[in-house]
């Protein structure tokens, strides 16, 4: 008896957005990476519906970690005061496709440093690493509106990923990545209307939705992860079925959230078995479970979570083409 | 939802003088403002404008061609107006056959000449096929659906592709003695005709035929759109015009979860 030939197929797809400028196109990075092109759910449809091969941005703080477990801190203990070098090492010995620096230290209550050493970080990573990058704030609205702008000039032609903006605070860094050739990062709190009208917004500016890159927030696993993976579903059902303002790439933050959880940085719980290994199966999990749903870009932190999620990527996508 | 743009019409006034004035800017004026209000197709009818059907519907298409890209719904009974239509049309866009019965007294295979030109226009040109037959246009809903069930089942010998299939179950004015049953009966062919293959055919309707000689008529075709939505209704040759009535298709998609609710769903539905 023949197998009846259940594949759907969908009128849309997710954009294709390539990041990261070479000299050709007035940047100064030696590779890029581009994300997207989608035309079918994960595991759905033939190998070229696929898209292209999800990507890692590996973590990169413009300050010292205050709160990060020893197990985080180990594999970065000789770089962790010099985000150039972190950077170098996360690209030279742990493969990273991207750099995300994380302007953690600009944050009032985390150390409350200014424009000027936020754009020395930007100019140090931009002279070290040859990766695209994603420049991302510290989540206060007042204090990225100050600071990620010059940041944007720093990097002006690079082609960066910057964020995030939301839906009550768009506009500068909007207009700014705007003018700066960068693409965008639009976030919204678990809510796929207000992720969607966020990039409704951004484009109102005159941002073309080809160089918007979507935070939905991201849950780690046992902290919402569902949530996560049916919103991250739910767009890119939404792109298959032609929505244009849903028709982005998704990022998301699997190595903060998934290093929040007690279970990845308790150090004394002899039941769940080692500190050493618990913290990267959790951010594996956290990363597989996300990939499956659609993300296209996924920032993480150590660097076994990042060897195994490459594998594992390579494993699907690849196989397949 | 796609909305056939119906202005580009003999029967209105403006369009009938330009016709005979040959007159294209107001034809192209409106082919843009009805593409800009959100029309998916604009239906083309040359209506009693002029007695040479055949050289004015290629004139009108021809005219609307120079500025516009929206794909063309060509709007006769006679299959020879479709053809020679057809002759200029720029297929690659995308177009409608609009529109054909089952059969006719004195022509059984008229169906079957839509789907052939059709079919040789190119994949993306489709066919309005109305449930009526040599009989006239029943007024029940169960011989609508047979009738439409008979379409489908020709369509589907003749290997054409359900999805460019467009089901008009004929919506009559409801002001007429008698015909204010006619809007429940299509509501509920409409229940039957979406299950007689899969994919489903679309369904349209002529919506502001429903209206004709009434003093509530866009109120009447607002209404009536919301609810034949709800029954599968995907498709309906109307008056991009009324804002109102395009803000009814926004957020009547939304509420059937058809698209993303955000705070701006009605503008971004226009664009």
């Amino acid at each position: 008896m023949p197998v009846p030939q259940v594949v759907e197929s969908f009128a849309g797809s997710v954009n294709r957005v390539t990041l990261g400028a070479t000299k050709d196109d007035g940047g100064t990075r030696n590779s890029t990476v581009t994300v997207g092109g989608a035309k079918n759910v994960v595991y759905g449809g033939s190998a070229e519906d696929a898209g292209e091969t999800p990507v890692v941005a590996m973590d990169v703080l413009d300050s010292k970690p205050t709160d990060w477990p020893d197990a985080l801190i180990e594999p970065y203990k000789d770089v962790i005061d010099s985000p150039a070098d972190w950077a170098k090492k996360c690209v030279e010995e742990f493969g990273a496709e991207m750099i995300c620096i994380k302007f953690e230290g600009i944050h009032p209550d985390k150390g409350d440093k200014d424009a000027d050493h936020a754009v020395k970080v930007t100019e140090d990573v931009l002279k070290a690493v040859a990766v695209p990058l994603v420049l991302w704030g510290c989540g206060n609205d007042e204090k990225d509106n100050q600071v990620m702008p010059k940041v944007s000039g720093a990097a002006k032609g690079e082609k960066c990923l910057i964020g995030a903006v939301t839906e009550d605070n768009y506009k500068s860094l909007t207009a700014i990545a705007l003018a700066d050739g960068h693409f965008l990062i639009t976030q919204a709190p678990l809510d796929i209307n207000i992720a969607k009208q966020v990039n409704i917004l951004a484009s109102d500016m005159g941002f073309p939705l080809e160089r918007i890159v979507t935070f939905q927030s991201t849950g780690a696993l046992g902290y919402g992860i569902e949530y996560a993976y049916s919103i991250q579903e739910r767009q890119r059902l939404a792109a298959l079925a032609g929505d244009k303002m849903m028709a982005m790439p998704a990022i998301c933050d699997v190595g903060y959230e998934a290093w929040r959880a007690k279970e990845a940085k308790l150090e004394d719980a002899p039941g769940w078995g080692g500190a050493a290994d618990r913290g990267p199966m959790w951010e594996t999990a956290t990363a597989t479970c996300l990939l499956q749903a659609g993300v296209d870009i996924i920032r993480m932190r150590h660097p076994r979570a990042v060897a195994t999620v490459k594998n594992f990527i390579d494993q699907v996508w690849k196989s397949n083409s | 939802m796609l909305i056939i743009a119906e202005r580009i019409n003999g029967m209105f006034t403006d369009v009938k003088r330009a016709i005979m004035d040959k007159d294209k800017k107001v034809i192209q004026d409106l082919a843009k403002k009805q593409t800009d209000a959100g029309a998916s197709y604009l239906d083309v009818n040359v209506g009693t404008a002029a007695a040479d059907q055949e050289g004015t519907i290629q004139w009108l298409v021809e005219s609307i061609q120079e500025t516009c890209s929206t794909p063309l719904c060509l709007d006769s009974q006679k299959p020879d107006v479709i053809a020679a239509g057809l002759k200029v049309l720029n297929a690659g866009n995308g177009g409608l056959l609009n529109s054909t019965p089952l059969n006719k007294k004195n022509d059984d295979e008229i169906l079957d000449r839509f789907i052939e030109m059709a079919t040789q226009a190119g994949p993306k040109v489709g066919v309005i096929a109305l449930t009526m037959d040599k009989n006239g246009v029943p007024q029940d809903t169960d011989n609508r659906v047979a009738i439409a069930a008979e379409i489908v089942s020709k369509a589907m010998e003749k290997g054409f592709d359900t999805q460019r299939l467009f089901i008009d179950p004929i919506v009559l004015p409801v002001k007429v003695p008698n015909a204010q049953v006619q809007p429940t009966n299509i509501l509920n062919a409409m229940d039957q005709i979406k299950y007689l293959c899969d994919p489903a055919p679309h369904m349209t309707v002529g919506l502001s035929n429903l209206s004709q000689g009434t003093n509530q008529r866009s109120l009447i075709n607002r209404v009536f759109l919301a609810m034949a939505m709800s029954h599968g209704l995907d498709s309906a040759i109307a008056d991009t015009f009324d804002e109102d009535l395009m803000n009814i298709v926004a957020t009547s998609e939304m509420l059937m979860n058809k698209q993303i609710y955000s705070d701006s769903f009605l503008k971004v539905y226009a664009s």
